[in-house]
């Protein structure tokens, strides 16, 4: 690639072909879009906080970003309107970079030279620390997708504004950033699931059995673990059980907006009191980590 | 002609001469006017044909990183296939029918996209000489006589680069990596190169449209002048990458000042056109099954903003 003198002209786009400068432009360094935050992912594990608790509590954090970016990427080419399409392959990347910042922060503070992608493809299902509801398969039914994704963004964001103040600086950062995006893509959930629950006949029999899919992983959602208790007692985590009745009013009043019927099935229940965050998951997660990591463990060594 | 048709007919001339845009809204002859909804369907359908064959690695991209730039690049497509399906809008036609038309197989879309994705090199390959082709063909028609469609590609060219660049930097991480790896991107080099030259479409003997096109001031360069500016590209960028291009023909002329090369293989490109390439099935199914399961949504979407509308008006009366 010989750079070649060529006239500025805003719309040549041939000039970038041949270009040999270093890549400034955010866009093309292409970073987790959480620039600002690398420095913090070396910052000292708070005073008071165990270090391989805040490296669990990052993979729970990160996990059950990394794989509800998954199934929402499974929509990908697959959407109703092209609209959707760009909803859903943002909602999915914003979800990415959240993992990809928390997962750093895991293997940085963990201290076993594990970084991002050590921990996203060359962990088993029992090491992942994500929620159930994460790994949730929707079978492209659009109905499960905004359900799932309802709930998941309204929890998450519940967490995520209380975790602002977390003294670790980058489950922190990683909260402001994500508050935004949470908004959004809970907002986008609620405007759909008021279209589909108040729309037509099958529309609202579809969002119905949605919720009715969701709704057994929702329990699990404000259960506290260990590791989450000893972490709030530090001023780094936040108590999941404490976000459930904003979590419940926000739902209440977007399924009412639909007429939609909030759902009274019974929770999933546990492996002896073991769920997700204690590695305990459903047979779903093995099939999506059948996916996400077989590239790159096809290819030891290889750089990408 | 009536008198009147004869005096927009010259207007519409003059701008054109002129080098200025035609709008939605200014006469414009009935032939302009079909082959721009035909190019611009065919370009908006291409986009989102084309997240398939990349949308087919999102799940098992090798790196965070990697997925990262995959996500962002196919979201990128679905936005230019709006932009430029609201460009067509403009001339009279809308999205829904133009889908219908895709997916009935009455409407094309590039034959680049009836290949296979499959080896992870091939989002390097395809981001390198797919979406490089792509701005050959595309940056000139930044200043297309059709406005809409003119500012439409000026938006889009900015995010083509990006892809280029990034696919581009992804093989050079993968013939720095290992030997499989090495392997693997001559191995899509070589099954991509000829469909990329054919992104350029016919030779220009071969090509009856090309001359109408260029008058309209909706084409400026032939297709062989697009497809000699891409070999002339690209052979520097593979010497970089230490890849071979797979044509033995291909060699420097200096009488010429740019590359010899050799002749694709043209009863392959008009197979593939005509529908009988090695994914041409498997694409419109699935964008037929994305669109039918989409359809109970779409009319929800449609029954609650007509409900909503009704009551406004209830609540206004
Ligand atoms: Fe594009
Ligand atoms: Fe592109």
């Amino acid at each position: 690639m010989s750079p070649h003198a060529q006239e500025q002209d805003p719309t040549n786009a041939y000039q970038s072909l041949s270009e040999t400068t270093e890549h400034d432009d955010p866009r093309w360094a292409f970073g987790s879009g959480f620039e600002d935050v690398q420095a913090e992912i070396e910052a000292p594990v708070p005073d008071g906080a165990d270090a391989a608790d805040l490296a669990e509590y990052c993979l729970m954090l990160g996990d059950d970003a990394l794989i509800c970016s998954h199934r929402v990427s499974e929509w990908v080419s697959n959407a109703p309107e092209l609209e959707e399409e760009v909803a859903l392959a943002n909602t999915a990347l914003d979800l990415l970079g959240q993992a990809r910042v928390l997962l750093s922060r895991a293997g940085h503070v963990e201290g076993a030279g594990r970084d991002e992608d050590a921990l996203a493809y060359l962990r088993g299902e029992a090491e992942f620390r994500n929620v159930g509801l994460a790994e949730l398969g929707d079978d492209l039914d659009f109905g499960v997708a905004v359900a799932r994704l309802l709930v998941f963004s309204t929890w998450r964001l519940a967490l995520l504004s209380r975790l602002r103040d977390s003294r670790d600086p980058v489950v922190a950062a990683v909260a402001a950033k994500g508050v935004k995006e949470l908004t959004y893509h809970r907002d986008w959930a609620a405007r759909w699931a008021l279209r589909l629950g108040d729309g037509t006949d099958e529309s609202h029999r579809r969002m119905q059995a949605g919720l009715e899919t969701v709704w057994p992983h929702v329990e699990e959602l404000f259960r506290t673990s260990d590791v989450e208790r000893r972490l709030v007692d530090a001023g780094v985590a936040t108590d999941p059980a404490a976000t459930r009745e904003e979590v419940d009013a926000v739902l209440d009043q977007v399924l009412a907006a639909a007429t939609l019927t909030r759902p009274t099935l019974p929770g999933r229940g546990t492996l002896g009191g073991r769920a997700g965050r204690q590695g305990a998951h459903t047979e779903a997660l093995g099939h999506v980590l059948d996916r996400l990591q077989s590239l790159a463990r096809a290819h030891p060594g290889a750089s990408w | 002609m009536p008198e009147e048709t004869q005096a927009l007919e010259a207007q519409f001339d003059a701008t054109v001469a002129a080098d200025r845009r035609i709008e939605p809204r200014d006469w414009m002859p009935e032939g302009y006017r079909k082959t721009l909804i035909r190019q611009i369907a065919q370009h908006a359908h291409s986009e989102i044909i084309g997240m398939q064959p990349e949308g087919n690695w999102i799940l098992r991209a090798p790196s965070l990183r990697r997925k990262a730039i995959l996500l962002a690049k196919v979201q990128d497509e679905a936005g230019h296939g709006m932009y430029l399906y609201a460009a067509a809008e403009t001339l009279g036609v809308d999205r829904e029918d133009l889908t219908e038309r895709l997916i009935d197989s009455r409407q094309k879309y590039s034959s680049i996209f009836n290949y296979p994705a499959l080896s992870y090199a091939d989002i390097g390959v395809i981001g390198w000489l797919v979406d490089g082709a792509a701005i050959c063909n595309q940056v000139p028609l930044c200043r297309c006589s059709y406005g809409p469609y003119a500012r439409a590609m000026i938006r889009i060219c900015k995010e083509e680069s990006f892809h280029q660049r990034q696919g581009y930097e992804l093989l050079l991480a993968m013939v720095n990596g290992t030997d499989t790896q090495r392997e693997m991107v001559q191995e899509s080099v070589n099954r991509w190169w000829w469909p990329s030259l054919m992104m350029f479409g016919p030779p220009d003997g071969d090509s009856p449209n090309t001359q109408q096109s260029m008058a309209w001031g909706i084409k400026r360069h032939t297709n062989d002048e697009l497809r000699q500016r891409f070999v002339d590209m690209s052979v520097p960028q593979a010497a970089a990458l230490g890849v071979t291009l797979p044509d033995p023909d291909l060699r420097w002329n200096a009488d010429r000042g740019a590359h010899d090369y050799g002749e694709p293989d043209w009863a392959e490109f008009k197979a593939v056109i005509s529908g009988s390439g090695p994914a041409n099935a498997q694409r419109v199914a699935h964008r037929r099954r994305a669109h039918d399961n989409g359809a109970w949504v779409r009319e929800a979407a449609q029954a609650y903003a007509d409900k909503q509308a009704a009551r406004t008006k209830e609540a206004a009366a």
